[in-house]
């Protein structure tokens, strides 16, 4: 009999977990293998690593991987990971969450993550709708597109995400799909060696609850929409990268030279300080 | 603060305690009439290598505590009603992932915005049931800046030892009240069990005798997995009914095994007493001198303060009010804890003296009250 051999990629995973909950045809497996593929290039030590989820399909991802992970409540992923990291700052904390979760009921937090700097690298598997509850609007559903929720089409305006992360004042954000795995891998290395608050937008296929609403059945026809339409636009304005064109404009966007944190300045300030003092 | 006597408000006294137990994380959004506690913390915690951070809203706030607690620090935050509202949804997954916090709420008179400088006692059940779902938790309910710093050290020590959020509920006028708060030298530390065992065989959520599992920090290689969801003894996601039911047991029963060491009361005159007044925070000032005024009058009135409202002190309330023919509840409220004297209290008669937001009760209305139920 052949001995099984270990998958070389089994060590970043919880194993004992699978399968996963994800369905055929989805993207977040994609982007979480690409994501643990970058932290096998970098050898970085996953007990220096902690990964923290709201709710949803992306969500899940936490408990997955084979590191201190953290599946908390709605929304709140980022604030959750703000205090983490301040309470362990030699921690890399990545924040894996969906669109629903960190722009609609989160959004709020991500901006004021993404304001002060925090240290905190936010990966976001747009699949452009509510998919664990079974495909409703969210804020990042595209105008006319058919779900639960918009049964006639949505008449909602979806957002930008990159062009939003860029005016809260992000370091790093940067757009790829689940067909760039190649990509993908090459932008989380940056952003997990990256120093302040990171953002990476992952376009990804909800075949199941959304595709098969917009005439996009099959896992593989919302990635042939991928490879016929992306464009790589490299520090493009990112007013510029809405998803309401023809073209899907995917790249990195923003990556700023290394700037003071919230943790540094935090933690400045406590060697500053005297007892009973002023600075 | 150093040792030795000062003259605080009952929100720099709660501060004070946080620090003096080992409070190193605060995070907060300002809000009337809790404010000061915050300032103070944000003044106060860098000189301790502590840390502040003033969260965009109360929902951030909770789930930043909860973060910082597992990074391994005790951490705290303060609000008032309607932050205390926003906090609910994280309390909830404080319990459901057992992480140690203190949530300090300085009630005011409510519903709603309702009345933001002024006293309200009406989140008694809010503290109790705010979350959704069947859980157990500990509240406890200071009357005096004093205790306003005693019994944070006690939250937080409660909070570590069952692995709890532990709310402190003051109310505002406990909060602006300043009196003399003696600090000590030392106060007792309780902390968090860690595990001891190979990290391989460690299961994050195996109770021990006690029914609380010791806790592994993020950062210390034990590769936790932690979720709001129900959830087996290593922590991954059991969506079952009989990992449920294994589960929210332990959950409400760590607290309800362990309760005669948690509840806390004072007991004022309850040997000989006909009248029993049962009271918490504010109104048991007031309520300690309509006792006396009321005692020269010959009405043998005690007095019952409770200083844990959750869990509710049944058989040490039962037993004090056995003989009495009359319980009076002071409340500032339409009637609250009075629901649980009601249920508890078998033998006299149960009377609720309530009070709207803004006020506090004047002894002379208990005392009135108390006369004219002997007339």
């Amino acid at each position: 009999m052949m001995q099984a051999q270990e998958h070389p990629l089994e060590k970043y995973l919880r194993v004992d977990r699978l399968p996963h909950v994800w369905c055929p045809g989805c993207g977040i497996g994609t982007v979480l293998g690409s994501y643990v593929r970058a932290i096998d290039r970098l050898g970085l030590d996953l007990d220096k690593m902690a990964m923290v989820s709201g709710i949803g399909c992306a969500g899940r991802a936490a408990g997955y991987v084979n590191m201190d992970s953290f599946h908390t409540t709605h929304g709140r992923a980022i604030p959750f990971a703000v205090g983490l990291k301040l309470a362990k700052p030699e921690l890399i904390v990545t924040v894996f969450s969906g669109d629903g979760d960190l722009f609609a009921i989160g959004g709020n937090h991500f901006i004021h993550a993404a304001r002060r700097n925090c240290d905190l690298k936010v990966i976001c598997v747009n699949n452009f709708n509510y998919g664990m509850t079974g495909g409703q609007l969210g804020p990042t559903t595209p105008l006319g597109a058919k779900t639960t929720t918009s049964p006639y089409g949505n008449l909602e305006l979806p957002l930008n995400l990159p062009y939003f992360a860029a005016s809260c004042g992000s370091s790093y954000v940067a757009r790829w799909t689940s067909l760039h795995a190649r990509n993908m891998i090459e932008c989380f290395e940056e952003i997990l060696e990256k120093k302040g608050f990171c953002f990476v937008e992952i376009l990804s296929p909800c075949p199941t609850v959304y595709g098969r609403r917009n005439e996009m059945p099959e896992g593989l026809d919302m990635m042939k929409l991928f490879k016929e339409r992306c464009e790589i636009r490299n520090f493009e304005d990112t007013s510029r990268v809405g998803l309401n064109q023809e073209k899907i404009i995917i790249g990195k966007f923003v990556d700023e030279e290394e700037k003071e944190t919230f943790e540094d300045r935090v933690y400045s300030l406590m060697e500053e300080v005297k007892w009973g003092g002023s600075r | 603060m150093n040792p030795g006597m000062h003259f605080l408000s009952g929100n720099i006294a709660c501060a004070e305690g946080a620090i003096a137990v080992g409070c190193r994380f605060f995070a907060g959004y300002p809000i009337t009439p809790s404010t000061e506690i915050a300032e103070h913390m944000a003044y106060r915690l860098p000189q301790v290598k502590g840390i502040y951070v003033q969260m965009e809203d109360e929902l951030a706030s909770m789930a930043a505590i909860i973060g910082a607690s597992w990074g391994g620090m005790k951490a705290m935050t303060a609000t008032s009603g309607p932050g205390f509202s926003l906090m609910q949804e994280n309390i909830g997954l404080a319990v459901m992932t057992e992480t140690p916090c203190v949530v300090v709420n300085v009630q005011r008179g409510a519903p709603s915005t309702g009345l933001p400088t002024l006293v309200g006692q009406g989140d008694v059940m809010q503290a109790r049931w705010g979350s959704h779902g069947s859980y157990e938790i500990i509240a406890l309910c200071p009357n005096s800046p004093q205790e306003c710093f005693d019994l944070t050290v006690r939250a937080f020590n409660l909070s570590e030892k069952y692995r709890v959020p532990v709310i402190l509920l003051m109310d505002e006028c406990v909060g602006h009240m300043y009196e003399r708060v003696f600090i000590p030298e030392e106060v007792e530390i309780v902390n968090r069990k860690k595990p001891l065992e190979d990290k391989r065989d460690y299961l994050p959520f195996l109770p021990k005798e006690d029914l609380v599992p010791e806790m592994a920090l993020a950062g210390e290689g034990f590769r936790i997995h932690v979720t709001g969801l129900t959830h087996d003894e290593r922590g991954y996601p059991a969506t079952n009914p009989e990992a449920h039911e294994k589960l929210v047991r332990r959950l409400c029963e760590k607290i309800r095994v362990n309760k005669k060491k948690i509840v806390d009361y004072e007991g004022v005159l309850l040997d000989d007493s006909d009248v029993l007044i049962v009271a918490y925070g504010a109104p048991s000032r007031t309520s300690m001198r309509a006792l006396r005024e009321a005692r020269k009058r010959g009405i043998r009135v005690g007095l019952f303060r409770l200083k844990t409202i959750w869990p509710f002190p049944e058989e040490e309330l039962r037993k004090a009010s056995s003989n009495v023919e009359h319980i009076v509840v002071p409340e500032i409220n339409y009637g609250q804890l009075v629901l649980e004297v009601e249920r508890v209290c078998k033998g006299g008669e149960v009377h609720l003296i309530p009070k709207m937001g803004g006020r506090v009760h004047s002894p002379r209305e208990i005392l009135e009250y108390l006369i004219n139920l002997n007339r």
